[in-house]
C-alpha cells in the first residue's frame, strides 16, 4: 500500500517538475530568447577552460546516454538481446563511473575557476549558484550511490525497481510503490533530479535545448528577407507587402 | 545569373588622419554598453602595426576565413561543421581579452570625494572586468602613430617576407592610417561558422547582422571571421558585430562613421553582383587572382541585361538607378583605384581601400625632389618597393602590380590637376601614360577631391511601401494595432511584444498632463532611460512598483 508520503513524492512531484520542466521551456522561449545563451566566459579565461569545460560537457553527455539506457530500456529487451545480467552491470558500472568522473572533475576544475578567477566569480549570479548546487548535488548523489553499491560487492539493481518506475511516469501509471521500496541513495538521487528538472528552464542549462545539430546540414551562408513590416507591428490585412 | 544588391564602402587612405572620430562615434552610438566596453565595431589602425586585436591577420594562428582543400573545394579554415561541433564547448582559436585589451575606467570617486589634503589625490585605474586596481598595458590603439614601433610592429603579420626592406627607423619608416569595420563580405566565414544559424546576410542589401534572439553564444563567429570584427558581448553572451548602422542606410542616410568622418575619405554606394559566380570566384585557385575574381562578379549596372535580370530578382528601379550612380562602383570598376582589404581571405570582402600614395610622396618631397611631378613620381613608385610591397600585401595578397597601378593612376592625378590648377596647358600624356584620358581623370579628381554629401552617399533608402504604417507617421491612428492601446503582457509591463513609441509617449504624456509636480512624477508609472543606463545595479522605477496597479 502506498503511502501518502510515497504518492507525493514518488507519485505527484515527478509530474510536476515534468510540467514546469516544459511549460518552464515555452514560456522562457517565448519572453527570453535574448536570455537564452550558453553564457559563456571564455573570454575572461581560457587556460582552465579548455581542459574543464570539454571534460565537463562530454562526460555528461555520456552520462546522460547511460541514463537513457538504464531507464529507458527495459531489462526484457536487453536479456531477448541476450546480455546476461553480470555483462550489463560490468559495461553499466564502468562506463558510468568512467563517465561520472570525467564530469565530476570537469567540473571540480569549472567550479575551481569560477570561485578564483575574478572576472569569472563576478560574473556568477544567484541564480548560476543555486544551479551549480543542484546539478552538482544529483551528479555527485549519482555518483555516490554507484560507486557505494559497487563497493559492497552487491549493487542494488536498479533495474527492478528505480527504472520501472521510471517508466511507469512516462505511460501515465505511476507506481510509487516500487520506488519507495529503493534504497536512500536512490531516492536521493531522484529527488535531487526532479528539483533540477523544476529548475531547468530558469537557469543557463537551457542551452542544453540549442546544441546546434541544425548546423551538420543547413547551408553555410544564411540569408534572410528584411522584415517585411517596417516599424514594429505586424501588417493589418489588406496592407501585406506585394509580391 | 542572379543578380542581388550589396551595400559597399570605399574608403580612401590618403585622406584619412587617423583622428579617430569615426570610431568614437561608432562607439557612442553602437558600444557604449557594459559587455562589450573593450568593441570597437569601427577602429582605425596605424600601419604598419599590430592592428586590433594583436596580429589579427595571422591567419596561421588565428585560422579565421576560408581556404582551398587540396582538391580546390573552399573550406572554413578553422575547420568545418563536425571540427566546429565538437570543439564547441571550448574554442581553441577564440582571441583572449588579451588579445584585444582589458577594458578599464579610473577610480574618479576617490578623486571627487578626496578630503582637503596635502597631496593631490589620484584617480587610479581599474579594470572594467574585475572591477580591481589595473595596470594599463595595452589598448586599441596602443601602437597609434607608431607608438613603440621599434618594439612592437615587427610582430606587424603584414612584415612578413619583407622584413629586411622595412624600415622600422623612425625617420625612415613610413606609415598610414586603415579604419576599419566590418566587410559585410558576400561570402561571409563568421556566417558559415555560426551553429545556431543567428548570423546571416540581408537579401536585400547584403547587409551581415546577427540575431540577437538566436545567437546562443557559441562563439564560432569570433574566431571564424579573419578581420575579427565579430565580438563576443561578455554580459550577455552573445555575439555583436558592426550593422552598417541599418536604421540609418534603410532611410537613406549614411552610417555613422562616414557621416562624422572629418576627412570625407567614406564613400558609400551599391553594387549588383551575380550570387551565382560567388562561390565560384571564392574558390580561385591562385590568391593572386582573388582580386581580379572578386571585380568579375560585380555586374555593370548600366548594362540592360543586367538590368532586366535585376528586375526580375525583384530590385526596384530606384536601386537599380543608385547603383548606376555609385560612387562605389566608379572607384571599384571604373577607375580602378580601390582594392579590397585581405582579399586571400576568400570572403569576397565588401569595404574597398585606395592605397595611400602619401608615403610615396613624403619620400620624394623629403629628397628634395617636386612631389607633384609625374616623372618623379611614377619613378618613386617604381624604385619605392617599401611601401608597395606592404601594401600589397594588404591589399592584393602581394601582388604589387595592381597596387604600383593605383597608386600610377594618383600620382598621375595629382600631377594632371597641378598643371590645371596653375592655369597652364594640361599635358594629355600624364593621364595617357595610365591608360586614362584627360577626361576621366578630372572626373576621378572630382569623385576623390569634391564629391559632396550627396555624391558621397548614394544610399537608396529600403522600400517601405508601408510607410503609412510606419511608427511615427501619423496617417492613421497610432493607437490601432493588435492588442489595444496600453496592451500589459501577462508577465508585467514590458513582457510580450514591444508596444509603439507613440503609445508609450501617449501615456508618458497623459500622465505628465494629470501629474501634481512637474517633473518625474511621483504618482504615476516611471520609466529609466534605458540608453543611458550601464546596465548595474537597478535604478528607481526600472520595476513597477510591487502590488502597483497596472496602467490602463
Amino acid at each position: 500500500m502506498n503511502s501518502p508520503l510515497d504518492i507525493l513524492l514518488w507519485g505527484a512531484i515527478p509530474y510536476a517538475a515534468i510540467a514546469v520542466f516544459i511549460v518552464g521551456h515555452l514560456w522562457r522561449y517565448r519572453y527570453d530568447k535574448f536570455g537564452w545563451t550558453t553564457r559563456s566566459s571564455q573570454l575572461y579565461e581560457n587556460r582552465l577552460l579548455r581542459l574543464g569545460s570539454p571534460l565537463f560537457h562530454f562526460g555528461i553527455l555520456l552520462v546522460a546516454l547511460g541514463h537513457v539506457g538504464g531507464l529507458v530500456i527495459p531489462r526484457s529487451w536487453t536479456e531477448a538481446a541476450g546480455i546476461t545480467d553480470h555483462a550489463y552491470h560490468l559495461v553499466a558500472v564502468s562506463l558510468g563511473i568512467l563517465a561520472g568522473i570525467c564530469t565530476l572533475a570537469g567540473a571540480a576544475i569549472l567550479i575551481y575557476r569560477r570561485r578564483t578567477v575574478g572576472p569569472v566569480f563576478s560574473a556568477t549570479t544567484r541564480n548560476d549558484k543555486v544551479m551549480y548546487v543542484l546539478l552538482i548535488g544529483t551528479i555527485l548523489l549519482g555518483l555516490t550511490v554507484t560507486f557505494l553499491g559497487t563497493l559492497a560487492g552487491d549493487p542494488h539493481d536498479y533495474r527492478q525497481t528505480v527504472s520501472p518506475w521510471f517508466r511507469s511516469i512516462f505511460i501515465l501509471q505511476p507506481d510509487p510503490a516500487l520506488m519507495a521500496a529503493a534504497p536512500l541513495g536512490f531516492r536521493l538521487h531522484a529527488m535531487a533530479a526532479w528539483t533540477l528538472f523544476a529548475f531547468w528552464p530558469f537557469s543557463r542549462l537551457v542551452h542544453v535545448f540549442s546544441f546546434p545539430l541544425g548546423y551538420a546540414t543547413r547551408p553555410y551562408i544564411v540569408y534572410r528577407s528584411r522584415d517585411a513590416a517596417p516599424g514594429n507591428r505586424a501588417p493589418r490585412r489588406g496592407w501585406e507587402r506585394a509580391t | 545569373m542572379r543578380v542581388m544588391a550589396q551595400l559597399a564602402m570605399v574608403m580612401n587612405l590618403d585622406k584619412c588622419i587617423g583622428c579617430h572620430t569615426c570610431s568614437v562615434t561608432c562607439k557612442q552610438a553602437w558600444t557604449n554598453r557594459s559587455g562589450v566596453e573593450y568593441v570597437w565595431f569601427n577602429n582605425v589602425e596605424t600601419r604598419p602595426g599590430q592592428g586590433y586585436p594583436r596580429t589579427y591577420e595571422d591567419q596561421e594562428r588565428w585560422r579565421g576565413g576560408w581556404e582551398l582543400s587540396r582538391r580546390g573545394r573552399l573550406r572554413l579554415k578553422g575547420g568545418g561543421r563536425l571540427r566546429k561541433l565538437l570543439t564547441i564547448f571550448s574554442n581553441p582559436k577564440l582571441p583572449g581579452l588579451d588579445a584585444y585589451y582589458e577594458p578599464w575606467t579610473y577610480d574618479y570617486d576617490t578623486l571627487t570625494t578626496a578630503p582637503l589634503q596635502e597631496h593631490t589625490p589620484v584617480a587610479r585605474p581599474r579594470s572594467l572586468i574585475s572591477g580591481k586596481p589595473t595596470r594599463i598595458t595595452w589598448s586599441a590603439n596602443w601602437d597609434d602613430n607608431l607608438g613603440g614601433a621599434p618594439d612592437l610592429a615587427d610582430q606587424d603579420p603584414m612584415i612578413k617576407g619583407i622584413e629586411d626592406k622595412v624600415r622600422l627607423e623612425f625617420e625612415k619608416t613610413f606609415m598610414f592610417y586603415l579604419p576599419r569595420i566590418c566587410e559585410h563580405c558576400l561570402n561571409p566565414s563568421c556566417a558559415a561558422s555560426c551553429p545556431s544559424g543567428a548570423i546571416y546576410k540581408r537579401s536585400e542589401d547584403g547587409i551581415v547582422l546577427v540575431d540577437q534572439d538566436r545567437c546562443r553564444g557559441w562563439r564560432m563567429c569570433v574566431s571564424g571571421c579573419p578581420y575579427k570584427k565579430v565580438y563576443f558581448n561578455h554580459r550577455t553572451g552573445k555575439a555583436e558585430k558592426c550593422t552598417f548602422c541599418f536604421p540609418r542606410v534603410e532611410v537613406g542616410i549614411p552610417t555613422v562613421c562616414a557621416e562624422t568622418c572629418v576627412g570625407r575619405l567614406r564613400y558609400i554606394g551599391l553594387m549588383l553582383y551575380d550570387a551565382d559566380r560567388v562561390l565560384a570566384a571564392a574558390s580561385t585557385k591562385d590568391d593572386r587572382d582573388l582580386y581580379a575574381a572578386q571585380r568579375e562578379v560585380f555586374l555593370d549596372p548600366n548594362d540592360s541585361a543586367v538590368i532586366s535580370e535585376a528586375e526580375r530578382a525583384g530590385i526596384p528601379r530606384d536601386w537599380i538607378e543608385a547603383a548606376q550612380r555609385s560612387p562605389v562602383y566608379a572607384l571599384i570598376n571604373t577607375y580602378r583605384v580601390a582594392l579590397p582589404l585581405h582579399p586571400e581571405y576568400r570572403t569576397m570582402p565588401m569595404v574597398w581601400y585606395i592605397p595611400p600614395l602619401s608615403p610615396v610622396v613624403d619620400v620624394v618631397r623629403d629628397t628634395g625632389h617636386d612631389a607633384e611631378d609625374h616623372g618623379n613620381l611614377f619613378a618613386a613608385v617604381d624604385a619605392l618597393r617599401i611601401p608597395v610591397e606592404y601594401l600589397a600585401n594588404l591589399f592584393t595578397a602581394g601582388d604589387p602590380a595592381p597596387v604600383d597601378a593605383v597608386l600610377r593612376k594618383l600620382a598621375a592625378m595629382r600631377s594632371y590637376m597641378r598643371d590645371i590648377n596653375l592655369g597652364r596647358e594640361p599635358r594629355e600624356t600624364i593621364p595617357a601614360a595610365v591608360g586614362m584620358t584627360g577626361e576621366q581623370v578630372y572626373d576621378m579628381y572630382r569623385l576623390l577631391a569634391l564629391a559632396k554629401y550627396d555624391e558621397r552617399y548614394v544610399i537608396p533608402p529600403a522600400h517601405a511601401e508601408q510607410a503609412h504604417g510606419l511608427e511615427e507617421l501619423a496617417t492613421e491612428c497610432s493607437l490601432d494595432y493588435e492588442g489595444g492601446p496600453g496592451m500589459t503582457g501577462p508577465f508585467g509591463e514590458s513582457s510580450g511584444a514591444l508596444s509603439p513609441i507613440a503609445v508609450e509617449n501617449f501615456h508618458l504624456l497623459r500622465d505628465r498632463q494629470t501629474a501634481d509636480t512637474l517633473a518625474a512624477p511621483t504618482d504615476k508609472g516611471k520609466r529609466v532611460n534605458l540608453l543611458n543606463w550601464d546596465g548595474k545595479g537597478r535604478p528607481d522605477g526600472l520595476f513597477p512598483l510591487r502590488g502597483e496597479e497596472p496602467k490602463p
